[in-house]
């Protein structure tokens, strides 16, 4: 089956425009049915990927900016390919999700999730740094207005800070991508390309490298959050409305991650492996201080995000812990987190229903005893958040580990801490939101059919995919080999430089 | 005697003219003329709907003859006086573009009452000839009069809304700043003319390479004043103080004019000049003019931050986007000319998208409160195209992605990178991301305006239960806002503001469309930029002595 990716990528937005002339009341049909194409392809992408073949499939190239030579180039592999899958679940739940609780002015808030949608897909199908570099970019700006229009009271200051942080270090990147292609066509002699298979080709000098990967992993880490970068996170995350905050959670912060294996990896191995250390480290102490802020936090809101932030470093340290183990791993966690934490916020959103809107755990408990098909669903995403052996999380974090182990056993114990501090904010959250004494506030009743409609194929997925998260794995496992092989290539040359000096 | 002087006439040979080529001006020059008779018939629609009328065609024949000499060979016309080639053509239709923006925001409205329809669109299409020349010239003479011929129509425009007394200051403002510039400016040519002894660009260029003039002081000095003459009409800091000021008090319409075309036309005077004929200094000037466009990023995006007045910040973010503008000239290629010739273009778009918010706001608001940023609050539930254009031409001017803007910066930082200039891409990347400091600010009022008061409130809770979801409660912002604009329209405003009460008819409809062409081309120019990319190429191969 031949799949364009171009229909997976416009068709939401092609339905949402569409849904943009029809009553507020039937614009979330619109907007369902397209993201419900786009997962259906996703889907089918995901069965139709032939995990044996290195290199890109499903490709489209076509002509798009000659004067900049930027192509429209779009391409998976099994880097990415799974987490295109996740990519169009999560949007297609969150659009069932605005279609059962509607939203007022529904049309803006549709389409707004379309555009998202769009540039989610693209960045993660780009096979060109000027596309990547604009659907990056571009992600950010339906978010904006989502929050600027239906996200909570103090939403002014919230948005700004969350835009002010991450453009620094979009725009950073920008001026870094450009620079790329110049140097890169300077070097190479040849004209001006964007392509990242011809970026390929050129390596720049270590000095520019390091320039260049500075920018690029700033936009990055600010994206995720990474820890010292996350000064943007409680706001935004508090303020923001949940249906559009779950797929920012699930998989906006995995567009930073995945640039790092997509870009920087390959173009500037080098600098990685030079700055390995230094993010190894952040990433390391991001694990601490996330579970531990998970930990202190009250609102549910908030100790998603911190425990967010410590997964994400989770997924940064497996990345660069530059083995294959180690990026398997963190592909696979990138896609089960995001399967995870959607759902979750969710529960939180029908939590905060059932305790006037209050999302702090203080005031909730024992919504167990009047819903006790919610709690269950909270707690197998709860266990699956901490990892527990049996959920897909667990593969993936012992991936991480694990090639973290062979990289640095001193980081990988530190390492270690983390996900024992998961399980202690994770069941702390649960245990005082579902059980516990009932809240003052608290009008506990069962799921509605409508609301599991959304939760129970997203839970069950989860449950699937802890079955046999061994598609996910393998799929990556070729191009991680890819990717990894110009690593080996810089760390052999690197060794033998070292050997060099040692032996005379 | 007699024999003498008519032997003398014979002996002047007049200057050979070719009309096709400068046939834009005429097209300008003539329809100065007959608008300006047009204003004196005593039809009232005849003033109010035939004058602007003309006007746009003028503009749109200039616009037409230019597009028809498009690709032809570089010429110089009138003695050498002004060159036409793809990039003077270009300005020209930029100018001309600006100009017919102008006139879209200007129907109707107290501007044109005040300084009748006649003089006011006479004095357009005088300024928008003296940008045009300006654009094409290569001699220094005809800079000179070009740079007149734009300023005298500017200042007096400024001052149109003679019954406000921040238009009358802006005008005041703007003649006395301005006159200076044009006074440093002259002295600078006299001087590049002492130290060469030619006025063409080409004869100066060939003076200073024969000579080895190249650190001659007398021409630097002359460079340097005239580099400052420039400065001040093209609002590059520490010249820029003039700026907010005039922005702010001048008629909406002239102040979009004012962005957008002036800067066209200061751009390209100031690429013709020092890529034509000082380009053998370049070594001596492009240090400083480099230094000088950091500068204006800087002072223009800090001095943007705490701004209160829309028109005023504009007036900041022009300072600062002349900054990058700027680095266009600086690298000396004509890869950089034509991102300057790209980023003009992208810049009118996305400018005059604002300005035709604004002054469709001040239609609904009266002036000097459509002006404020708390006259936006709310604008994108009661006013969704006005709301989605603002924010729109905001993202594109902090070069968001899927906007013109967007791409002119990438193509400014290619030009910077290319010859050497990293560091000036890393500025005005800088620049770029303290601007959204502003533009988002913008941004927040038209979607999310007038809530600071409930932010100290515990979240709201709506009778549904479900206010986490839903956000705030939108339909309780919009009251305010639509309350004043009810105050507006009632009139029961005394004094000044009930006399400027939106006026009727076709002014508002044609400044929200003017807004949303602008807002549409920004956007497919965003998605789709190749033809602009053509245009500009084209351009930038007007100068063939570069790279």
């Amino acid at each position: 089956m031949t799949i364009h990716l171009s229909i997976l990528l416009f068709a939401p937005l092609a339905f949402a425009a569409i849904g943009a002339v029809l009553p507020h009341r039937l614009a979330p049909v619109a907007g369902l049915i397209g993201t419900l194409v786009s997962a259906f392809f996703g889907i089918a992408l995901l069965f139709g990927f032939d995990a044996s073949q290195p290199g890109l499939q499903y490709v489209t190239d076509d002509q798009w900016i000659t004067a900049l030579g930027i192509r429209y180039k779009l391409g998976v592999d099994g880097l990415s390919v799974w987490l295109v899958g996740l990519t169009t679940v999560v949007f297609a739940a969150s659009a069932l999700w605005i279609l059962v609780r509607p939203v007022p002015r529904a049309r803006g808030f549709v389409f707004l999730m379309a555009v998202a949608e769009a540039a989610v897909l693209g960045a993660f199908c780009a096979q060109d740094l000027g596309l990547f570099v604009l659907c990056f970019d571009l992600m950010l700006v339906p978010f904006l207005f989502l929050m600027l229009g239906w996200g909570g009271p103090r939403r002014r200051p919230a948005t700004i800070k969350m835009m002010v942080y991450t453009l620094v270090g979009s725009l950073l990147m920008l001026a870094a991508a450009v620079a790329t292609a110049v140097l890169s066509a300077d070097d190479a002699g040849g004209s001006l390309t964007f392509v990242l298979s011809d970026l390929g080709k050129v390596t720049l000098s270590t000095g520019t490298q390091r320039l260049i990967f500075v920018a690029f992993a700033l936009a990055f880490l600010i994206k995720m959050p990474a820890f010292l970068l996350q000064g943007w996170m409680p706001d935004a995350y508090g303020q923001m409305p949940l249906p559009a905050l779950a797929v920012f959670s699930a998989v906006l912060s995995k567009v930073a991650a995945y640039g790092f294996l997509r870009i920087v990896l390959p173009l500037f191995p080098d600098a990685t492996v030079d700055f390995q250390a230094i993010i190894q480290i952040l990433s390391v102490v991001g694990i601490v201080y996330g579970s531990a802020m998970a930990f202190t936090q009250t609102n549910l809101r908030l100790i998603l995000g911190y425990s967010s932030l410590a997964q994400l470093s989770f997924i940064t340290l497996g990345i660069f812990s530059l083995q294959p183990q180690g990026v398997q791993g963190a592909i696979l966690q990138a896609v089960t987190h995001g399967l995870v934490v959607a759902p979750l916020f969710f529960v939180v959103a029908l939590v905060a229903e059932r305790a006037d809107g209050s999302e702090d755990v203080r005031h909730l408990g024992g919504m167990a005893v009047r819903g006790p098909v919610m709690a269950t669903l909270f707690v197998v995403l709860a266990f699956a958040t901490l990892a527990i052996p049996g959920s897909a999380n667990f593969a993936g974090e012992f991936y991480v580990l694990l090639g973290t182990f062979k990289d640095s056993v001193a980081l990988a114990c530190v390492a270690f801490l983390g996900v024992v501090m998961a399980s202690v904010y994770m069941l702390r959250a649960y245990i005082r939101t579902v059980h516990n004494r009932v809240g003052h506030e608290v009008h506990g009743s069962e799921l509605s059919l409508r609301d599991a409609a959304v939760l129970v194929p997203l839970v069950a997925a989860v449950l699937a995919f802890g079955l046999y998260p061994q598609g996910a794995l393998s799929a990556g496992e070729q191009s991680v080999t890819g990717a990894a092989s110009t690593l080996a290539r810089v760390n052999a040359a690197g060794a033998n430089g070292a050997e060099a000096q040692v032996t005379p | 005697m007699i024999d003498l002087v008519l032997a003398q006439a014979s002996a002047a040979k007049a200057p050979q003219i070719d009309w096709a080529a400068i046939s834009p001006l005429v097209a300008l020059a003539a329809g100065a003329v007959v608008v300006l008779m047009l204003g004196l018939a005593r039809s009232r629609v005849a003033r109010t709907v035939v004058v602007p009328g003309a006007t746009v065609v003028a503009f749109l024949a200039a616009i037409g003859l230019c597009v028809w000499q498009w690709g032809e060979a570089p010429t110089s016309v009138v003695s050498g006086a002004l060159r036409v080639d793809d990039l003077s053509l270009g300005l020209t239709v930029l100018i001309c573009a600006g100009g017919i923006g102008a006139v879209a925001m200007s129907v109707g409205s107290v501007t044109t009452e005040d300084a009748g329809h006649g003089e006011y669109h006479a004095l357009l299409l005088a300024s928008a000839m003296g940008m045009v020349v300006l654009a094409g010239a290569e001699d220094l003479v005809a800079l000179f009069l070009g740079f007149e011929l734009l300023s005298i129509p500017l200042y007096v425009l400024c001052a149109s809304e003679m019954r406000r007394a921040t238009s009358l200051e802006s005008g005041l403002k703007y003649l006395i700043v301005g006159s200076v510039g044009s006074a440093v400016l002259l002295y600078g040519l006299a001087l590049i003319y002492g130290a060469t002894g030619t006025t063409g660009y080409h004869a100066i260029d060939a003076a200073i390479e024969v000579s080895g003039f190249s650190s001659d002081v007398l021409l630097l000095t002359g460079v340097g004043l005239a580099m400052t003459g420039l400065a001040f009409k093209a609002s590059v800091a520490p010249f820029h103080q003039w700026t907010p000021d005039v922005y702010e008090g001048a008629p909406t319409a002239i102040t979009g004019f004012m962005a957008v075309a002036t800067k066209a036309a200061a751009f390209g005077v100031i690429l013709r000049l020092f890529d034509v004929a000082l380009i053998s200094t370049a070594t001596t000037w492009a240090p400083i003019m480099a230094a000088l466009a950091t500068i204006t990023i800087i002072v223009g995006n800090v001095g943007a931050l705490g701004q209160s007045s829309v028109k005023r910040m504009l007036a900041y973010s022009s300072v600062a986007q002349a900054g990058y503008l700027l680095a266009g000239v600086v690298v000396t290629t004509q890869l950089g000319i034509s991102a300057t010739a790209f980023y003009l273009a992208a810049y009118l778009l996305m400018n005059v998208a604002a300005f035709a918010v604004l002054a469709a706001r001040e239609r609904e608001l009266g002036h000097g409160e459509g002006d404020t940023l708390t006259a936006l609050n709310g604008l994108g539930a009661q006013r969704p195209v006005l709301g989605w254009s603002i924010s729109i031409a905001m993202l594109a001017l902090a070069g968001f992605p899927a906007t013109a803007g967007f791409f002119g910066k990438i193509y400014l930082i290619q030009a910077s990178v290319d010859n050497g200039y990293a560091w000036l891409a890393v500025v005005i990347v800088l620049g770029s991301a303290m601007s959204l400091a502003y533009y988002l600010r913008v941004i927040s009022a038209v979607w999310a305006g007038g809530e600071d008061r409930d932010a100290t409130s515990v979240r709201a809770t709506t009778p549904s239960g479900q206010p986490v979801m839903a956000g705030g409660a939108p339909e309780a912002d919009e009251a305010p806002a639509a309350r004043s604009v009810l105050a507006t329209r009632d009139g029961d405003e005394p004094g000044e503001a009930g006399r400027r009460a939106p006026a009727a008819g076709l002014g508002h409809p044609l400044a929200v469309g003017t807004a949303l062409v602008c807002t549409l081309a920004t956007v497919g120019f965003g998605l789709f930029p190749q033809p602009l990319f053509d245009v500009a190429q084209d351009a930038g191969r007007a100068f063939a002595s570069l790279l």
